[in-house]
């Protein structure tokens, strides 16, 4: 990790000098849940606002036009870091849950998705993918099917071929667990999808942050993933898709900016992206997104993932070090993100971030919008530590002690 | 926005006693109603029976699954309203509502709340209340069941 130097990255991120109460520094370890932002990203969004604000693509004056390049420009940016053959085929959403259900619509709508047909997710989904697919089969009359996980928190491909069949119309897949911090082989859902002529949807929320990415690659004909974790704004989402794909797919909400002409009987639409945004876009969002992607570029995410992985395997080994503490997903750092939930003996996860928390070390208590995949694992609710490209050492050192603490405290009273 | 001395104040003695050794756990006969209560945010869960005898609460059992706020909450839920008139049980409940949602301003009244004053710290904490209240909501969805039941019965 010569090429890769945290203490100047951490430089960028004010917010992670802070203290807390009682003097303790903050150690932020809820990264999968949102990350932080650095000034180069702030600073674009308040330039934008203080300098170019207005509408995008319908003000004909000056800063109209400066607005809409500026949104424009975050797309072009956008679709060059995730490898995009088109910049058209990145559609802005407000989250990755939004573009999650665009895609579920849409295809009902279209037609693609309908009785006696199958839809495959898997156990390990976070909710925003698994329950737009549950009302889409509901809605359509198909049926919803899933891979299971195994007892070491990897997908369970044993029945890939009796599961994904002639009758699976879409495959809808993590790419990255935010609750296990498994890494699924993609690649081979997506062979097997496309050899039954089954469209893929990639959950890429945890994937696109932390690891390169490149679509036109990845054979996949849908990725969703969110700006605000991988160092960008909240309330801009990215879907993408194969132009030709989306090309054919009817519009997702009806409003502003998605069409060609409206008359009062009947209205006809714009082209892919436009189809699937309407109304005001999220403008500043974009220019802040497009920051960010510029700001991973700067770092190489070749070098953002290698960090990412070394920090996640000192995290394993340091925490199962602590008597009592058990690791929920795979507890090597073998195709595995930053995310790291655990359970602590006779102590309640929400207790146990209480305690960190009066430590300075801030973690996610709960099922993390992943309700099965807690059943799965017989637990109703773990804490969760991740990790970014922020993230040092130390912090793990400090967490580790904060656990102890935490263990001290509900046992020695 | 909490350190140790708060976090003390949040996990009184009282509470860990509680939450070690809970009072009327388990689900029992005979009940008027059943209610299944969840914390949406975290996954907390209740499952909670009442028996109503004349006018008066004879038992609130309970099943919950959570965090040493919710489970210590269930177990002072019982000590205090069980055996008591269902108004007067009601009103302790009414007590012990204005003591979590009072962020911290509102005095206890320990004849009233006995070991719930030991929740008083939970009120500076926004995020821990709904653990202090799930059973006590349950409680009273419940006891409101079987109280209509009864009357159109």
């Amino acid at each position: 990790m010569t090429s890769y130097d945290v203490e100047a990255v951490r430089k960028d991120f004010p917010i992670l000098e802070r203290t807390l109460a009682g003097d303790h520094p903050l150690v932020y370890l809820d990264s999968a849940n949102t990350s932080h932002k650095p000034r180069q990203v702030v600073e674009a969004i308040e330039q934008h606002y203080l300098q170019h604000n207005a509408n995008v693509a319908r003000a004909m004056h000056q800063l109209g036009a400066e607005a809409s390049e500026a949104f424009e420009l975050g797309r072009t940016k956008v679709a060059g870091f995730i490898g995009a053959g088109r910049r058209e085929e990145v559609v802005f959403t407000k989250n990755a849950s939004e573009a999650l259900n665009l895609v579920a619509r849409v295809l009902g709508d279209a037609g693609t998705v309908g009785e006696g047909d199958e839809v495959v997710i898997s156990e390990m989904e976070h909710h925003s993918n698994i329950v737009p697919w549950q009302l889409l089969t509901e809605r359509t009359g198909a049926t919803l099917r899933w891979f299971g996980v195994t007892d070491q928190g990897r997908l369970d491909l044993d029945d890939l071929d009796t599961l994904v069949t002639e009758r699976t119309k879409v495959v809808s897949l993590t790419w990255v667990s935010n609750m296990l911090g498994t890494i699924n082989p993609v690649e081979r859902v997506i062979a097997r999808a496309h050899e039954v002529g089954a469209l893929v949807v990639i959950d890429g929320s945890q994937a696109v942050p932390q690891i390169p990415v490149d679509v036109s690659s990845l054979g996949a004909d849908f990725v969703a993933f969110t700006g605000h974790k991988m160092v960008g704004p909240t309330g801009i989402g990215v879907l993408w898709g194969r132009y030709d794909l989306l090309a054919s797919l009817p519009p997702f909400l009806g409003g502003g900016e998605m069409i060609e002409t409206v008359t009062m009987e009947r209205s006809t639409f714009a082209a892919p992206p436009h189809r699937f945004e309407a109304g005001t876009p999220p403008i500043a969002q974009s220019v802040g997104l497009g920051a960010a992607v510029d700001y991973l570029s700067a770092l190489g995410m070749e070098n953002v993932a290698a960090h990412e992985q070394a920090i996640t395997a000192y995290a394993l080994e340091r925490m199962q070090e602590v008597d009592g503490l058990t690791v929920v997903g795979p507890r090597e750092a073998v195709q595995r993100g930053g995310a790291i939930s655990f359970t602590l003996d006779d102590v309640h996860p929400h207790d146990v971030a209480q305690l960190l928390d009066s430590r300075g070390v801030a973690v996610r208590a709960g099922h993390h919008c992943a309700k099965p995949a807690h059943q799965r694992f017989g637990v109703q609710s773990t804490t969760r530590a991740s990790f970014y490209l922020y993230t040092t050492e130390a912090e793990i050192d400090a967490l580790v002690e904060a656990i102890r603490h935490t263990q001290q405290y509900f046992g020695g009273r | 926005m909490a350190d140790a001395s708060q976090v003390d104040a949040l996990y009184q003695e009282i509470i860990l006693d509680h939450y070690k050794q809970k009072h009327g756990s388990g689900l029992r006969d005979p009940f008027e109603s059943e209610v299944h209560h969840v914390n949406p945010t975290c996954g907390d869960e209740v499952t909670l029976r009442v028996h109503l005898d004349a006018g008066t609460v004879s038992d609130v059992s309970y099943d919950a699954v959570g965090c040493s706020i919710s489970q210590a909450s269930a177990s002072v839920l019982n000590d205090l309203v069980v055996g008591k008139p269902v108004d007067d049980a009601f009103a302790t409940l009414d007590a012990f509502q204005a003591l979590m949602q009072g962020k911290g301003e509102v005095e206890p009244d320990e004849d009233v709340l006995e070991d719930g004053i030991a929740f008083a710290g939970v009120a500076q904490f926004p995020a821990r209340v709904k653990c202090a209240l799930l059973s006590w909501m349950a409680f009273k969805d419940a006891t409101s069941q079987a109280l209509s039941t009864q009357e159109d019965a």
